[in-house]
């Protein structure tokens, strides 16, 4: 191609007005061997664009492994997680529920008795334990002996 | 879809995917991982890939946003440490390589260039896409990405007149 021609489309490459065809032609231009020693500074660049579309990705695209894997597993989580939480909501309901049937389970006098026993057995713990206050006394003296 | 299917879409971008991401991450490694990363993403969109007009198209915008995203992150901190090792060792080179040296002063200056330039001339000047696809992916005007692609040209060509000179003085 003329050189001269190659000045008007650098020109217009900086100015981004080429066309990919124009940009082609530019590339194949430096690329030779012999380029015009005032046109030298844009050799690299040209060169270094061309080079640069050879890169490849070279690894394998893995999507046996993780694209089938992955995303079920973690949809599959999710459900476990909701039927676990509806499993411990339900046991918990079970539960609570319970304390309100020992009502229904025994009669009105079956508690009054239990809890006459109850009150009969805290009154006797009561009395036991004022028995223990006597030993506050003790000490109390021991403890004027020994601080001194 | 079909594995086989979705990877006869891919195959033929994958490679540019690649590209641009190691464009804006700069290590080899990141950029393999941001592609595998994509390439996942899009395998787990495939179901409404007729809803794009390109999948290409899409998977460049993807990619765009992905290696944005991580250079905002924290790993950004490691990636630049990464590249000035790089710049080093360049500095090191050997004067006999220089021609070549010099090709590879070019990818040290787009490396420079701000992130939306970097990615107007590797869009353009390696992917060699029309500018409405370019404006497409990267969500820019038409004419904004002339005006990027022209100044990421001038300081490419300006820096690298400066490094040539100052490596012959």
């Amino acid at each position: 191609m003329e050189l001269d021609n190659i000045e008007k489309l650098i020109e217009k490459y900086l100015e981004a007005t080429t066309t990919v065809a124009e940009e082609k032609a530019l590339k194949v231009y430096f690329a030779q061997d012999e380029v015009a020693s005032h046109l030298e500074q844009y050799a690299p660049m040209f060169r270094y664009f061309s080079g640069a579309k050879e890169e490849q990705f070279t690894q394998q695209v893995a999507l046996d492994q993780i694209a089938n894997a992955a995303p079920r597993r973690k949809k599959a989580n999710y459900k476990w997680l909701s039927v676990a939480a509806v499993g411990l909501l339900m046991f918990g309901l079970y539960f609570g529920n319970i304390e309100t049937k020992l009502e229904e389970e025994y009669t009105q006098e079956e508690i009054a008795q239990a809890q006459q026993a109850l009150s009969l057995l805290s009154m006797n713990f009561n009395k036991g334990s004022q028995q223990l206050a006597h030993l506050k006394e003790f000490e109390k003296n021991t403890n004027k002996f020994l601080i001194k | 879809m079909q594995q086989s299917e979705f990877l006869n879409v891919v195959m033929p971008f994958k490679d540019k995917l690649f590209r641009l991401a190691k464009r804006l991450l700069v290590s080899t490694e990141e950029a393999e991982d941001a592609t595998q990363e994509i390439l996942l993403k899009l395998w787990t969109k495939n179901t409404s890939f007729d809803r794009y007009k390109s999948v290409e198209a899409f998977a460049m915008t993807m990619t765009k946003n992905f290696c944005l995203d991580r250079l905002k992150s924290k790993q950004a901190g490691n990636l630049k440490l990464v590249h000035s090792n790089y710049q080093e060792k360049g500095s090191l080179l050997q004067k006999q390589i220089e021609a070549k040296d010099s090709v590879n002063w070019v990818e040290r200056i787009m490396a420079e260039l701000p992130e939306q330039q970097k990615m107007v001339l590797q869009l353009r000047d390696v992917e060699e896409y029309d500018y409405d696809e370019i404006a497409e992916m990267l969500d820019m005007q038409p004419t904004a990405v002339r005006v990027a692609l022209s100044r990421a040209r001038k300081t490419v060509r300006e820096k690298l007149v400066q490094k040539h000179s100052y490596g012959i003085g």
